[in-house]
């Protein structure tokens, strides 16, 4: 069998002001090809109005046994949100 | 000096033409992604040549609307040049067709987008955009299949070669397309050298789709294109 | 949909049994899709249900794929602009959605090669309704209103399927095909309401693709061998004996509006049921579509077939070209 054409991921930015956001993957021989394929296979129903594609070997993704040790921590730093701390009736603007 | 009705039939037929045989590939490309690409090429040229042919129908006046004028004319009435009737043959002989048309007709759609008659220009407004992509997808394949492997290079050649006898009929200057001439030929240029392959020699043209007179190959893509209107006249479908 | 171990060598070889599996990892692993959490790529699965998923979602791009045949077969002889604009952006988003299938299933550790591979060998099953030819212009009609409404409700369900990827694919897939089934009833009215001619090209589509598209929801719930786990799984999430009802309550009355008749003599509504009474299907011929005798099979794979061996060198060619360039370009 010969080789088969590279896989890569593919990327969408709704309209501006939003991020690029994974819409799912096409193989290509390049990254020109790459994003022509993207084009062509993710945008028909006008989608997007810019694209992204990545080469998926060269993402590095955390591995799902480390999830607890990773996100776990972030758990009870309720601090960090707003709502954790009281302002008194009636103050505005904060 | 052509009418408006001549102009919108020649560039609906070009597209017409072209937009049939790039369907053709749907379900049998080399790759899914490529099948996905042929089918946006095809389905903006269908789109075109829609609108191209209300547009002749219209200024015809005789009430043909854009399918009668696609399903009902036969061969001696069709105006499309011959480059776009020729068979897909091999993937490369399919991307030979349409990087030497795609390249023509941006530049022609960039000219009919700037041009005084309303009608045509708005949708040469909107086709040369879609052109614009059409020709390079056809420019980049023909870099890699011409910089490719040797077999890729021999197709390239000869799909080129096929070709070209069809090419001076995009710029008689009858139809007022000759001074497009040198941009194409700097383009084409371009991209051969990237591909690292020849300009093919001159030779003598083949020409008379602008009259009518047709390669053999329009009778059966029109006697396929056409069945069930001509076996079922006058129904809507 | 995104993958990095592409080789995988458990694939090679028959599904490790549950009975030998971690058995604290399984029931996380259950007690999460019961839940109805999704699972994604990396996470921890038994090695059944990811060759089970591989299986599903593979036969399900294979179909997509084929599925492309009959339709594309009346591309170039759609009977006006509008029509043929509309069958070749049908028959492009099949392609798209195998390519969505293929890259969730890649997801799993199998290559698209290595499946389309399975696919030509015969090894991989696609849906049976491909291997049925479309005689008349009525067949691209009742395709879209027969064939893609079932599709739409065998898929439907699974966008809620517990596999993140074939979910999401799913999703964009349901979204799409909504005008698929729409057009097809439209070209279908359009011929019932035309002259004695094309109503009698409708009719016979309708006589042709009837029973055929009732067997797209597969074997009956009682006979029905990988049902029961993969319902456990959320890899399938209603009973192939349920879509089915739920497919001819809603195209018996679509039939009616337009003057079709169905052609069952069985066909009746049972009050008490609520639903319609219709008569056997007959699974022999079933069982022979899916041993590959169905009257067009062959011809199918031909078709798949040659277009990947013809396109060899296009393929070949373009990795070339890039490693050319990339070598230039390291050496500037």
């Amino acid at each position: 069998m010969s080789k088969e054409w590279p896989l890569w991921e593919v990327f969408i930015r709704a309209k501006n002001g939003l991020a690029h956001k994974h819409a799912g993957s096409v193989h290509a021989a390049d990254a020109r090809m790459a994003l022509e394929a993207a084009r062509d296979t993710y945008t028909r129903r006008m989608e997007g109005v810019s694209l992204w594609v990545v080469p998926s070997v060269s993402i590095t993704a955390s591995d799902p046994g480390e999830a607890e040790a990773l996100f776990a921590p972030a758990q009870d730093k309720v601090y960090r949100h707003p709502t954790f701390y009281t302002v008194p009736d009636g103050v505005k603007n904060i | 000096m052509a009418s408006l009705f001549d102009h919108a039939i020649r560039l609906g037929d070009d597209a017409l033409i072209l937009g049939q045989r790039l369907s053709e590939w749907a379900g049998h490309a080399p790759m899914l992604e490529i099948d996905l690409a042929l089918s946006n090429i095809g389905l903006d040229l269908i789109g075109q040549a829609t609108h191209f042919l209300k547009l002749a129908g219209e200024e015809e006046g005789k009430g043909r609307d854009a399918d009668a004028l696609a399903f009902r004319r036969d061969v001696l009435d069709f105006r499309n040049c011959l480059l776009v009737e020729q068979p897909n043959g091999d993937f490369a002989q399919t991307i030979a067709r349409q990087f030497l048309f795609s390249n023509w007709q941006e530049l022609l759609m960039t000219e009919i987008a700037a041009a005084p008659a309303p009608a045509l220009s708005a949708i040469g407004a909107k086709a040369v955009k879609e052109v614009a992509y059409h020709a390079r997808y056809a420019s980049e394949w023909v870099v890699r299949l011409g910089d490719g492997t040797e077999e890729s290079r021999a197709r390239m050649v000869a799909g080129l070669d096929s070709m070209w006898r069809f090419v001076d009929e995009l710029f008689d200057p009858a139809d007022g397309a000759a001074s497009l001439r040198p941009a194409w030929d700097a383009r084409i240029a371009d991209t051969l050298h990237a591909a690292s392959l020849d300009v093919p020699k001159p030779r003598r043209a083949v020409t008379g789709g602008r009259r009518g007179h047709h390669s053999e190959h329009l009778g059966h893509l029109l006697t396929e294109m056409q069945f069930l209107q001509r076996a079922y006249p006058g129904v809507t479908w | 949909m995104y993958t990095t171990e592409l080789k995988d060598k458990s694939q090679k070889q028959a599904a490790t049994p549950l009975s030998a599996e971690d058995p604290e990892r399984l029931a996380a692993f259950e007690a999460r899709v019961a839940a109805d959490d999704f699972i994604e790529p990396k996470d921890w699965m038994p090695d059944a249900y990811r060759k089970t998923l591989v299986r599903q979602i593979s036969q399900h791009a294979h179909s997509e794929i084929v599925g492309m045949l009959p339709e594309g077969n009346w591309i170039t002889r759609a009977p006006s602009l509008r029509r043929k604009a509309v069958l070749l952006a049908k028959v492009q988003d099949e392609g798209g959605h195998g390519l969505y299938l293929y890259a969730a299933a890649e997801t799993l550790g199998t290559s698209r090669d290595e499946m389309v591979e399975a696919l030509h060998s015969g090894r991989a099953k696609y849906s049976t309704i491909f291997n049925y030819p479309t005689l008349t212009w009525a067949d691209i009609g009742a395709i879209g209103w027969l064939v893609d409404g079932a599709a739409i409700m065998n898929q439907v369900p699974l966008q809620r399927t517990s596999y993140g990827p074939y979910a999401r694919a799913m999703v964009r897939i349901c979204k799409e095909e909504s005008f698929h089934q729409r057009q097809g009833y439209e070209i279908m009215t359009t011929l019932a309401k035309g002259s004695a001619e094309q109503k009698r090209m409708a009719q016979d589509a309708l006589d042709r693709w009837w029973w055929p598209s009732l067997m797209m929801f597969g074997p009956p719930d009682d006979n029905s061998p990988n049902s029961a786990q993969s319902m456990r799984w959320r890899i399938k999430r209603e009973s192939n004996d349920e879509i089915r009802q739920r497919f001819v309550d809603a195209t018996v009355p679509q039939a009616e509006a337009i003057g079709l008749s169905i052609p069952d003599a069985d066909l009746k509504w049972n009050e008490a049921r609520d639903a319609y009474d219709f008569g056997a299907i007959d699974w022999e011929e079933f069982y022979a579509v899916v041993r590959g005798e169905g009257p067009v099979a062959k011809e199918r794979m031909a078709a798949r077939v040659s277009a990947r061996e013809d396109g060899r060198w296009v393929r070949e060619a373009a990795l070339a070209h890039a490693e050319k360039r990339a070598v230039r370009l390291a050496a500037e």
